[in-house]
């Protein structure tokens, strides 16, 4: 049987000499990422934003969305934002965060159930008070830097710091991009989207780990190369398994954003962009770092020798 | 070098049956699974896999004890508190009692008088805390403001304390409730320091629970104020019936705490639904001497500061039982009746959440899950099987494995299956492969550097062990923040991570090993086929 392989074995390329590429463009695309965060700004959704939403499904035929927009705007509640979802009887309704405090919320379903109940089926509400939506942020945002944090101290732990500091700038580069795709789609940014965010965080330093291992096993047994070869050798060793996981994983995502259903779209979306940055940041991000970094073999070489010994005693 | 271990094999094979096992209640109807528990020792784990509320539907409501009002009371009963100590003590307070946000100030022109009030004030002063709550100290901070006053300001910890205990008292209540309505399978429970969330599933319009949730029902038998009453021990009062206020006194008779029973019924004379009481034996007296001194005068029924009724006290009513009517539906009086058997809540609840899922959008999302997940494990598994031939055979039949441990510890450890949860799930089957497709591609390498076969699969394995282990770890730290952090159906998604990420490696590096090694020991292959 004649087997597939998408990735070209034992290549050379030298990936090294992108990075006069690569830096350049992805500091433009982290600018970009700042500057429309700032500007143009996320779409969040009520987890974060605070607000009540319903979706509704009409009890026979085609939801009118005009008519449900004018009756919405009719019961004080501000402006109704109305859409239609995949089918043609889906509406999702939104309505802003109510001024009158904490029971502001409520009010709002009372009222939306007494105007659509009879003409709608409400197959879902959800309604988040301004208090806890902001919690909501924060625990979110902190969430995301303590998994940083984490991480980090597990890398200095198991590698030598510039690895460590070289994986994080990586990290940092995905989120950012991340951030960017989210305000540029205009995607809702809700809580499964800080999930997203903290898996793509996984898989980025997952992808780098990676990469990272194969470069001290290739300085441990090459001292004479100089950093950029060394990286060079050790990114086209493990291109195949690169290229080979992100397709598994980038199958099972598209699975998922094609199928999954409403609820998870926007998930998947920031899946699979999270993906893309990821290997390319392992790549042409991370590793190059080290260049920079001035990390060298004999340094690498005494955590060698420590772990040459627990090997040796394991043979015994 | 490549060795297998009988046991070993034996005890893999062990570990798949038993996840297999595992898994069997939750394809089983529900009353099958209680016939199977009652049958069984309560330590044998047959619990079907819970789903989230996302995807059975049914509502999630988040409730918040409402600590400016907590405060409030604490601080009326300071008040009253001083008060009653400054009658005892015959002390006259010149400047009356003052409230504050936190606090109480009274006025003693004469100093000498004021000298002899600190003590008595002082007295007041607890101790709070215990050794469960970690925090002590005392419940107030009592000082000589140097300008004729005292003032009693309550403590942090006090306020604390009083909080704490109005969550777990309303836990209670709020349980009772539910119950008493006929409400099933909800689960009330504390979250943070001064929330309560309640998940009830299957239910849709939230209106009702609401009510029954976020009425404070504070009952109260009060006199109706005479006109000869002073004008100080008076209030109005908003009546439920017609409209506008009536003057009730301040002081109460009996208060619902005394209530042993309260029961829906039909008044026997007009056949309106009304609401019966019984009080314990304190109430029943205390009853009985005020109505028998206050024949001809009315006395109010309030609720919830409220004036449902104002009957007539036609004579003494000593039997310690009556009954409340109030052109109430019977829906109301049934309500009522919960309401007062359950007891009032110690604090004002508010709703700060609410998440409502319909059964329809549920299916929904369930159906559309499988169907994710199916389309995505075919597609991973075809991908995995044209690249790797037989060992992509191992690899799916190590990913099937996975699937069936992840669901399989999901059942033991009582974890409930959300649709992020689903949606992790789809992504670890992308993600599990990984470890497979570290080893194959090492093995490779170590097959073009010129090694046997024997010695390349070795290699393999043995240096793709610490990548794998490297890689995963910053995965799995992920997935457990996301787990301490997250919230609801999120968490879901954390658990289905964090458990595939272990799964995998497991299944991975031992169950490929084996079939491997298997697969070598029979065909003894000069070239790899990878």
């Amino acid at each position: 049987m004649k087997l597939l392989r998408l990735a070209p074995e034992n290549t050379k390329f030298g990936f090294m000499r992108f990075r006069r590429v690569s830096y350049p463009l992805s500091a433009f695309l982290s600018i970009v990422a700042v500057v429309m965060f700032f500007t143009v700004g996320m779409n969040f959704g009520i987890d974060f934003a605070g607000g009540t939403q319903v979706e509704l499904r009409a009890k026979s035929g085609v939801a009118d969305l005009a008519a449900i927009r004018a009756k919405g705007d009719g019961l004080g509640l501000g402006p109704v934002e109305a859409q239609r979802l995949g089918a043609q009887s889906d509406v999702m309704l939104r309505v802003k965060v109510q001024s009158g405090g904490e029971t502001g919320e409520q009010t709002a379903i009372a009222k939306l159930r007494e105007a659509f109940s009879d003409a709608y089926e409400f197959r879902s509400v959800d309604a988040v008070g301004p208090r806890v939506s902001g919690e909501l942020v924060q625990s979110g945002t902190l969430g995301v830097v303590v998994a940083i944090l984490c991480v980090l101290a597990y890398l200095w732990f198991r590698f030598e710091w510039q690895f460590a500091v070289g994986a994080i700038i990586g990290t940092m580069h995905d989120l950012l991009l991340t951030v960017g795709f989210f305000s540029i789609t205009q995607l809702e940014f809700n809580l499964t989207s800080i999930a997203a965010i903290l898996t793509i965080v996984g898989y980025s330093l997952n992808e780098t780990v990676v990469v990272l291992d194969r470069i001290r096993e290739v300085m441990r047994k090459y001292k004479r190369l100089s950093t950029a070869e060394i990286v060079d050798m050790s990114v086209n060793a493990v291109l195949p398994r690169t290229i080979m996981t992100a397709t598994t994983v980038f199958l099972a995502l598209l699975a998922l954003f094609f199928l999954g259903g409403d609820v998870i779209r926007s998930f998947s979306a920031a899946m699979i962009w999270g993906i893309f940055v990821a290997t390319y940041s392992s790549i042409f991000i991370c590793s190059p770092m080290l260049i920079y970094l001035g990390v060298r073999a004999d340094a690498v070489d005494r955590s060698g020798e420590s772990e040459a010994a627990t090997t040796a005693k394991a043979k015994v | 070098m490549f060795r297998l271990a009988p046991w070993k094999v034996a005890s893999i094979l062990a570990l798949v049956f038993c996840a297999a096992l595992l898994l069997v209640p939750s394809f089983l109807a529900p009353a099958t699974v209680a016939a199977i528990q009652a049958r069984l020792p309560s330590f044998v784990p047959v619990r079907p896999i819970t789903l989230g509320l996302d995807l059975q539907g049914g509502a999630h409501i988040l409730m918040e004890v409402d600590t400016p009002s907590v405060v409030k009371t604490q601080v009326e009963t300071l008040r009253d508190d001083v008060r009653a100590k400054m009658r005892e003590g015959k002390i006259s307070i010149s400047g009356g009692i003052a409230m504050q946000p936190r606090g109480v100030v009274v006025r003693i022109a004469d100093s000498a008088e004021r000298a002899r009030a600190l003590p008595l004030l002082q007295s007041l002063n607890q101790p709070v805390g215990g050794a469960l709550t970690g925090a002590t100290g005392r419940s107030l901070d009592v000082s000589d403001t140097g300008d004729g006053a005292i003032q009693l300001q309550l403590t942090d910890v006090a306020i604390n304390e009083k909080i704490r205990r109005a969550v777990t008292q309303s836990i209670e209540v709020l349980n009772r409730r539910l119950n008493g309505a006929g409400t099933k399978e909800t689960n009330v429970q504390q979250q943070g320091a001064d929330r309560i969330l309640i998940e009830v599933p299957g239910l849709q319009d939230t209106t009702k629970v609401k009510e029954l949730l976020g009425a404070t029902a504070k009952l109260e038998f009060r006199l109706v104020g005479d006109p000869g009453d002073p004008p100080s021990e008076v209030e109005q009062l908003p009546q439920v019936q017609g409209g506008g206020t009536i003057p009730v006194q301040k002081q109460v008779m009996v208060a619902g705490e005394d209530l042993v029973d309260a029961q829906p019924s039909f008044d026997s004379r007009t056949g309106e639904p009304d609401v019966n009481f019984r009080f314990n034996l304190r109430g029943g007296q205390r009853f009985g001497q005020v109505t028998s001194e206050n024949v001809g005068r009315l006395f109010a029924i309030v609720l919830d500061g409220k004036v449902i009724s104002a009957p007539r006290i036609l004579g003494p009513i000593t039997g310690g039982s009556g009954q409340i009517t109030g052109n109430f539906t019977v829906e109301q009086a049934d309500n009522l009746a919960v309401l007062l058997r359950a007891g009032a809540l110690p604090a004002k609840l508010t709703v700060v959440e609410e998440r409502t899922v319909g059964p329809g959008l549920g299916q929904d999302s369930i159906e559309a899950g499988k169907r994710a997940a199916y389309v995505g494990g075919a597609l991973v598994v075809v991908y995995m099987l044209t690249t790797y031939g037989i060992f992509g055979v191992f690899a799916d039949i190590a990913l099937a494995v996975h699937i069936l441990f992840i669901f399989a510890s999901m059942a033991l450890l009582g974890a409930t299956l959300t649709l992020p949860g689903i949606a992790g799930i789809v992504f670890t089957i992308g993600m599990a492969v990984d470890s497979n497709v570290l080893i194959y591609e090492r093995i490779r390498e170590e097959a073009h550097l010129g090694r046997t076969v024997i010695s390349s699969l070795d290699a393999g394995f043995k240096r793709a062990f610490a990548t794998i282990i490297d890689s995963n770890v910053t995965m799995f730290v992920a997935a457990v923040i996301l787990y301490l952090f997250g919230s609801g159906p999120v968490r879901g998604f954390a658990i289905s991570l964090g458990l595939g990420i272990l799964t995998s490696v497991i299944t991975a590096v031992t169950m490929t090993r084996m079939m491997i090694a298997l697969w070598y020991r029979n065909r003894r292959p000069s070239v790899l086929p990878i």
